[in-house]
């Protein structure tokens, strides 16, 4: 923790703090939010959320004009825990305005070194690893051949089989997220415009999303964009979440408003980034899963019975 | 029919895969990015002992197997099938060929075996760990080597061919490790 401060501190990033407690939860439809409930005496409170990331609170400082920001927090995702997944966890978000995602690769670069010197890395595009592994092209490959690469894999999606977003998260996840050299650090970069989440899309042929993922011994550690700060963008955005999450039968989730008023009075270009901390620490000392780098598992026992 | 959601997932589950029951040997939960969570499993295939990956999405179900394992005591064999009894109800139950595997070198009789039951069918069947059994047929001894680290075969009872020390004499009694087919030490037979 002190030499990530230390390495923000050098670059002269701000450190903020953001609330935990947020009145609407995450739209992404691969996001669950903790809802809070208050005691039936206090019916005036409304229902609140526990963060699943700092992101929109944050854009808010930036487009109040913050400039570099970091923040050391923790979130909450409802998820089935995991060797690699806690449902409280700690995340370090920031943002750098004026830099594209490739200009933050190179600083999430060296802040990784200055934590683990020893790891080789190396950065490709969605595109060269699909056609490297699976000997096509990603942005131009037809639903049928997706489909058919997954099932040789070993992949059952059942009803998902043609659906090109979870066709690209199975195809993703074969290649990484198991046991690779633990000095192994891999930046993917521009994905597939289906994978885009709230990455810019650079217009071309084909289209890409101006996003990346820091990949270190098979362990998804980091993932960023190049911010969308344009409004009517990420309206559309909302909207198609949202229309994914009826097709995926989610509870609605509202849009943010304070958020959106503030895209809308303007956010600077920047790119931000999320990265997970306690896998950081997992990887800095070697262990196995997240349980053996923290002292606490509260919940342990009672999801054993699920 | 029973079906277990990818939540359930845990080591030891018995899962049916392309119609063959299977075990799942290890279970991990994968979720890229801001994406689709998966269930990644290894499973062992109980009829043939072969393990294979499989990755499920997160929420998909999959048919559960009708899978038992239960402590038989083996009785007999006629060469085809080998009759096991289950020593509370002392009900018989014949296990074939193919489900009896290499297990058939450790039975001489009477051995409490580990038997799968698959839709109350005999599956798979596990020796004891350790087999106590009689030499019919080694080179002689070469008396007072227990240093030199040799070994020879020795032709057991029951047939399974084991490396032995070279003191070992025709006729001795032996501890095997059925699980690796060593031998472990002489053993006297009570």
């Amino acid at each position: 923790m002190r030499q990530i401060r230390d390495y923000f501190a050098a670059e002269d990033v701000l450190e903020v703090e953001t609330p935990l407690l947020m009145p609407s939860g995450s739209q992404d439809p691969a996001l669950t939010s903790f809802a809070t409930s208050a005691p039936a005496e206090a019916n005036h409170w409304p229902r609140g959320y526990l963060q699943t990331s700092p992101e929109f609170a944050m854009k808010r400082l930036l487009a109040a004009g913050s400039g570099d920001i970091f923040q050391l927090c923790h979130a909450f995702r409802v998820e089935q825990p995991g060797r690699y997944h806690l449902a409280e966890f700690v995340l370090l978000e920031w943002y750098r305005v004026g830099f594209d995602h490739h200009h933050l690769m190179d600083d999430v670069e060296a802040l990784v070194l200055a934590l683990l010197p020893s790891l080789h890395f190396e950065r490709k595009t969605y595109a060269e690893l699909f056609q490297g592994e699976y000997g096509f092209d990603p942005h131009t490959a037809s639903t049928i051949r997706l489909g058919e690469t997954a099932a040789a894999t070993g992949a059952e999606l059942g009803v998902a089989s043609d659906d090109r977003v979870v066709l690209f998260d199975v195809l993703f996840a074969q290649l990484f997220l198991r046991d690779r050299p633990a000095t192994d650090a891999l930046f993917v970069y521009d994905f597939p415009v289906e994978q885009c989440a709230y990455a810019r899309i650079a217009p071309g042929s084909p289209p890409v999303a101006q996003r990346f993922e820091l990949i270190i011994g098979g362990v998804e550690i980091a993932n960023g964009y190049f911010e969308v700060t344009d409004y009517e963008e990420q309206l559309e955005r909302h909207r198609r979440e949202g229309i994914r999450r009826q097709q995926l039968k989610l509870p609605e989730m509202e849009s943010d408003p304070l958020f959106l008023a503030a895209l809308d009075a303007g956010m600077p270009s920047c790119s931000g980034v999320a990265l997970g901390v306690d896998r950081l620490v997992m990887l800095c000392t070697g262990q196995q899963s997240l349980n053996q780098c923290t002292s606490f598992d509260p919940f342990g026992a009672a999801l054993e019975h699920c | 029919m029973a079906s277990y959601s990818t939540n359930q997932f845990k080591m030891g589950l018995k899962i049916m895969l392309d119609g063959d029951p299977y075990t799942i040997v290890e279970n991990d939960i994968v979720k890229p990015g801001k994406g689709q969570a998966f269930n990644r499993i290894k499973v062992r295939n109980l009829k043939s002992g072969r393990v294979i990956e499989k990755t499920y999405k997160s929420g998909e179900s999959v048919e559960a197997a009708d899978v038992v394992e239960t402590n038989m005591e083996y009785s007999y064999s006629d060469g085809d099938s080998w009759t096991f009894m289950n020593p509370e109800t002392f009900e018989q139950m014949s296990a074939s060929k193919a489900a009896m595997g290499d297990t058939t070198k450790w039975l001489k009789g009477q051995e409490t075996c580990m038997v799968t039951l698959w839709n109350g069918e005999p599956i798979s069947v596990v020796a004891p760990n350790f087999a106590i059994l009689t030499i019919t047929e080694t080179d002689p001894g070469v008396r007072g080597d227990t240093a030199s680290g040799g070994t020879k075969p020795a032709t057991m009872e029951t047939g399974a061919v084991v490396k032995v020390p070279l003191f070992i004499e025709q006729g001795d009694v032996l501890k095997i490790d059925t699980r690796t087919g060593e031998y472990v030490s002489r053993a006297k037979e009570d």
